[in-house]
This record gives C-alpha cells, structure tokens and sequence, in this order.
C-alpha cells in the first residue's frame, strides 16, 4: 500500500470513526440491557397464577376477545392481534382510529382461554426509554433514518479499519498485546485486536441494524406495491369502517384454512400500517425454526371473510424478518445472549479506545500518524531497526 | 511500503489467517442458530466464542 492510498484509507476511517462513534456507544450501551429485554421484563413481572390453569381448556374465540378488549377501551377500533408464543395469551392494540400514532394505541394481554386480563403493555419504563433511545433517539422515522446513517457510517469505519490493520500487523504476531511499553501503544493493541475478532459479529449486527431503520419504509413499499395489487379490485370501494368488519374469528380461520401448515402470527386490521382498507391481514408463519420468522400474509377480505390473496412477502420484507433476529440475538436461547453482550462489550471498548487514540494523536501532524499504521506502533523508524 | 526487509513481507500473506478463521466462525455461528434448536444453538455458542477465546489466548500468551 502506497502513501495516499493509506493517507485516504486513514482519512476515512478518523471521520467516519469521529462521526458515528458517540452515537454507536449510545447504541452498544443501551444494546446491552436490551440483548436481555425479555428476561428483565419477566424478573420484574408478577407471575400471573392464572395462566397456570388446566392448559387443555379451550380457547374462547377471537371475537369475544375482541369484544372484551374493546370494552376495555371504549371509542377505540381494533388494530393489531397477535400471538404469545410460549403462553396462551393474545395482545391485542387498540386505537382512536385504524390509523393513529402511536402514542395513542393501547396494547393489552388477555387470556386466550379465560379472556381475564393478563397485562397492560405500557410505554413509561426503563425498558422503553433505552428501546426509544436506541430505535429512533425519541424522534420517529427522522430519528430512525439518522440511526440508519451513523450505522453506514459505521460499516465504513469498520472497512477502512480492517484495511488499516493490514499494514499496521505486519511486523506484528496476531493478537500481540504491548502492554507495558506506553499507554497508547496498549491501546492501540487492544483496539487492533478486538476490532478484527469481533468484525465479523459487528458486521452483520451492523448492516442488519441499518435494515431495520429502514422497517416503515420497508413495509409502506409493500402496501404500495404488494397490497395494493392484490387488492385492486377494491380501490375504488370505500374503506370498511371498524364497526361493520366481518368476524375476526372467521377471517383468522379463512387464512388457517388456506394455509393448514402454518399458524397466524399477528393479524393487522383494515386502514392500519400492515393492511389494506378493506382486509384482515393474517400474517401466517411457518412452522420450522428458519421459516418461522418469515410470514407469508393471507389478505382476507374484511366484509365476508374470504380469502382475496396469499402471496410470500418479497424479498425486502423478508430481509428485513431476517435482520430482526441477527440484530437482536434472540433466537439462539440465552448463552447466545450472554455472547452477543460480550461482543457488544468489546465493541464498546474498540469504540473509547478509538476516541482514545484520536484525542492523544490529534494535534500531530498526519505524516506521522500514517507513520504509526505503517509502523505497528512505533512512532520513529529509528525505533524498528 | 518502502522500509521492511523482504523476510518480513513475506508473512503478510498469512496477515489475515487467524482474522478470516475467526471470522468463518462467527458466519457459522450467526446463521447455524437461525437454521434450528438444540445442537445447532449450541454449535452457534461454541463458534460465537471463538472472538471472546482468541482475546483470551492474546491476554495469556501474547501480551508483553
């Protein structure tokens, strides 16, 4: 590698690094309690003793908990059903509207053989706070989208790291950890070594990351495509207001039916973010470990309950199923948890080591920075004879 | 580059060895725990340590 090429590899790595960096430790720290969301969440619940009864009893029909639900939060519509997948429960969220914010939804669990209220879904814990942090800093689709750009940001810090370590490892044995010559020269060890054994890992929880600020996106091409041509013949038609929707119960069977391998995974209702105007969309999921994460919806129509379409979703909605789990790193039970802080905690440290490193090499000219990557460290040639 | 004799630009081959088979196994491990339960949760466990044993093997055989 020749002097301007590593001048631009190194330019590109301190800007993207000085970039992105405050806002990638914001998000490896509030990564890390959220790697073990679901366990922090489950210490600090009450077990529910009702959920312990007879698990044969039948389930009551999604109808009557519809009903229950709605009397719980008069003047709202339905909007979203989903499924617990390792206990009885359904959630369901409600709304003013089929097409209200956020902040107005209500999601609630009930019992799906009792229909007795297992738990309010409520937005004011610490839980919450970290995941509004780390999703969008608290500013919506802006705030997700400027994630999204630190996290391209990010993956170029990452290349142009690896591009450094080249010329800087070359007189040095893998893993080389100088601890006791300078304080910088440790550092800069400890930066090198942890950066390339966790690139792989940080990689993918990188770009999978970036897909997954771009989820409204994602599903709003979908709509526009997907949906709205499976539903053409309805476009003209005026949208089926909450009150005169069909049974819930018979468009969940309809899709069950269309698809007996596969079971419903969450249901969004007609006008809201994940369904036409005039349909139930049933997202069916598969039933082996790797097509469970990837739905297939069954559009059904929301006035007599029968089926308009079952289409796979396309490719990009499908990368962005898969880059929820490869981002989380819940789908491998806990140790694969406890692996993915780890990573998370030496990212950390590659992180303050590289601010480290650029705030005692600031002021110095740049030819003798380059000289320190070309050198493995050493600050003079004068030291290397 | 212009200094370094030729002896030591040699191993610069062998420069990313340990960096792409640690790599290798981290790829097996993100996506065999995507593939299935049981034994391959547990292959990804084992392949997803191997980043946190190199650091270890660096603290205890390489740090001077």
């Amino acid at each position: 590698m020749n002097r301007n090429t590593l001048r631009a590899w190194y330019l590109v790595h301190k800007w993207t690094s000085l970039v992105c960096t405050i806002f990638l430790l914001m998000l490896c720290l509030t990564g890390l309690p959220l790697v073990f969301h679901h366990e922090i969440d489950t210490a600090f619940q009450e077990p529910d003793p009702t959920l312990a009864i007879d698990a044969s009893l039948p389930h009551k029909s999604l109808d009557e908990l519809m009903q229950i639900a709605l009397a719980d939060r008069p003047g709202h519509a339905g909007l979203f059903v989903s499924w617990d997948e390792d206990r009885p429960v359904v959630n369901i969220t409600t709304a003013p509207r089929p097409d209200s914010t956020e902040a107005e939804m209500t999601l609630r669990s009930y019992d799906l053989r009792t229909g007795g209220l297992v738990g309010v879904i409520t937005d004011d814990g610490v839980m919450h706070f970290l995941l509004k942090l780390h999703t969008d800093l608290f500013l919506g689709l802006w705030g997700m989208l400027f994630l999204g750009l630190m996290g391209l940001l990010f993956v170029a810090a990452i290349v142009s790291g690896v591009v450094l370590y080249a010329p800087f490892m070359r007189r040095l044995d893998f893993g080389t950890l100088r601890v006791s010559r300078s304080t910088r020269l440790k550092w800069l060890d400890y930066h090198n070594l942890l950066g390339i054994v966790t690139v792989v890992w940080v990689m993918v929880v990188g770009l999978t990351g970036v897909i997954n600020t771009l989820a409204t996106p994602i599903v709003q091409l979908w709509q526009m495509n997907d949906v709205a041509q499976m539903t053409a013949a309805y476009r003209d038609l005026p949208p089926v207001p909450p009150d005169q929707l069909v049974s819930l119960q018979a468009a969940v069977d309809t899709a069950r039916a269309a698809a007996p391998a596969n079971r419903p995974q969450f249901v969004g209702f007609p006008g809201g973010a994940f369904s036409s105007p005039h349909h139930y969309a049933v997202f069916l999921q598969g039933t082996t470990p790797l097509t469970k994460g990837l739905l297939t919806p069954a559009l059904v129509d929301a006035t007599n309950a029968e089926l308009t379409a079952l289409r796979p979703l396309p490719w990009y909605v499908q990368a962005l199923l898969l880059s929820q789990p490869l981002h989380f790193g819940d789908y491998g039970a806990l140790p694969l948890k406890v692996l993915w802080a780890v990573l998370d905690v030496f990212t950390i440290i590659v992180l303050g080591s590289g601010i480290y490193l650029w705030l005692g090499r600031r002021r110095a000219p740049l030819e003798q920075r380059l000289q320190e990557v070309e050198t493995g460290g050493a600050v003079s040639r004068g030291r290397l004879a | 580059m212009s200094s370094g004799g030729p002896g030591r630009v040699a191993r610069s081959g062998s420069l990313f060895a340990i960096p792409i088979a640690i790599g290798l196994a981290t790829a097996i491990g993100l996506i065999a725990a995507l593939t299935g339960d049981g034994l391959r949760d547990v292959l990804s466990w084992i392949t997803l340590s191997v980043p946190v044993a190199a650091l270890i093997c660096a603290l205890r055989y390489r740090r001077r």
